[in-house]
């Protein structure tokens, strides 16, 4: 029994010298990844899953990485690193495989160019270099990437959304345009209804207790009612329709009784609930 | 018409494109026009083709066509005439100038009816100018230095807003 490992590189977007980096992409990726943990006893082999034991990295030897270059005008010019507009004029072109010991593991000549000893070696040359610098890079960012998972802070995807500021996500003020608002303003309040009559008179039950006004009448006891009254009439009406009517009848009785401002303020309709206005001094009996 | 920023074009029947001749063979060119096929470009389907009367078509030619058939069945074909015979604007791209692929979405803003980029483009100097719906543009102006500004203001407009675009042209016209 044996593991099986697949590696595929999906190109969404590139700008020429593709080679480079999918065998950047594949190496990072195959270091990243992490399999199974297995043991194996004589015949028996278990393999854990990631919630048993960690997943283990797989062994990897070295890091081969591909560095190209594209010659021009029968090896005159040399490029590193060719872009897609200098892929599509090149002569040739030239793909070394290497890794940070210095040892070549691929050499391709690719447009049957023309090369001589001395120009392979100087590009071997700047390959050692740029593998150097590459590699260090790749490391550095699964070590970074190691640490940040311990510490459980954000990684791959989520690494690359900021939102450590609460302004992060915060929209440019927008320009609003003031013109005619006045006039505007002075239409929509010329139009309005005047406000309700104001009650300037405060009304003092005891020392510490005031009432302004009478407030909103408490309408549950006319909606049940007034929907026992409808249900009997006509079977079905919504509920939306009920209310406007109920909403209606308050109304005329909020007009009836503002006219009769004089008589003694009622508190609340209900007979169920005991009011108690508190005094001082006096032990607190039911409140509402 | 929302621009898209995507990259890949799709061939849709009666799309105007620019291709890339691959291959001659004998009767029939194949035609690169960035589809995940090579589109079939008949060598009678020029203006005032006849078997006797060929149109000079070399590989790595540019070609300016429509395409007659285009479904993902088949391999789609292209011509170089309209309904009429004409040729309409249609044929080999003439030699020199710039070919240069954008984003599918920057194609449909271009060609959009009196297009502020290409307005503001004309103020600078004189150039020819062919737009294919799969992403690519082909330029040529008087000079091979103001062909490539063209060329670098056309790329940067996919990025730049219309406040940059204009900074960028009067810093040019300036000069």
């Amino acid at each position: 029994q044996v593991w099986q490992i697949r590696l595929d590189l999906h190109l969404l977007n590139h700008d020429g010298n593709i080679i480079d980096a999918a065998s950047m992409a594949g190496i990072a990726a195959l270091c990243h990844f992490r399999r199974p943990d297995v043991s194996v006893q004589g015949e028996e082999v278990t393999v854990y899953t990631p919630e048993e034991r960690d997943p283990v990295p797989l062994s990897i030897h070295h890091m081969p990485i591909c560095v190209s270059f594209a010659f021009f005008q029968q090896g005159t010019y040399l490029l590193v690193d060719p872009s897609e507009r200098e892929e599509s004029v090149m002569d040739g072109l030239l793909v070394i495989a290497m890794n940070k010991h210095q040892e070549i593991c691929t050499i391709q000549s690719i447009g049957g160019i023309m090369l001589v000893n001395d120009q392979v070696l100087r590009c071997s040359n700047i390959t050692a270099v740029k593998v150097a610098e590459i590699t260090e890079l790749i490391q550095k960012a699964l070590e970074n990437d190691q640490k940040v998972r311990k510490e459980g802070g954000k990684f791959g995807f989520a690494e690359l959304i900021p939102d450590q500021k609460i302004t992060a996500f915060k929209a440019g003020s927008a320009a609003v345009d003031t013109q005619g608002v006045e006039e505007q303003a002075e239409g929509i309040i010329a139009q309005a209804d005047p406000p309700a009559d104001l009650f300037a008179t405060a009304i003092l039950h005891t020392p510490g207790t005031a009432q302004i006004g009478e407030g909103i009448e408490n309408s549950w006891g006319d909606l049940e009612e007034s929907e026992k009254e409808e249900a009997a009439e006509e079977e079905g009406e919504s509920e939306a329709t009920a209310l406007d009517k109920i909403e209606t009848e308050d109304a005329d009785a909020d007009a009836v009784r503002e006219t009769k401002k004089g008589e003694p303020i009622v508190l609340s309709d209900s007979e169920e609930e005991e009011v108690v206005i508190l005094e001082p001094q006096e032990l607190p009996g039911k409140t509402r | 018409f929302v621009p898209e920023p995507r990259l890949q074009y799709v061939p849709v029947k009666g799309d105007r494109v620019i291709g890339i001749v691959t291959v001659k063979a004998g009767d029939v060119f194949k035609v690169d026009v960035g589809g995940s096929e090579q589109a079939s470009l008949s060598y009678l389907a020029f203006e005032g083709a006849t078997k006797r009367n060929r149109p000079n078509v070399q590989v790595g030619d540019l070609i300016y066509g429509q395409f007659l058939v285009a479904n993902k069945d088949m391999e789609p074909e292209m011509v170089c005439i309209d309904s009429n015979g004409r040729s309409n604007g249609m044929g080999i791209i003439g030699q020199d100038g710039f070919l240069i692929k954008v984003s599918l979405g920057l194609i449909r803003k271009l060609l959009a009816p009196k297009c502020e980029i290409i307005q503001d483009l004309s103020q600078l100097y004189p150039f020819e100018l062919v737009l294919g719906m799969n992403g690519r543009i082909w330029v040529k102006a008087k000079t091979v230095q103001q062909t490539l500004i063209i060329v670098n203001i056309l790329e940067s407009c996919e990025y730049m807003t219309a406040e940059q675009r204009k900074q960028a042209l009067a810093k040019l016209s300036g000069n």
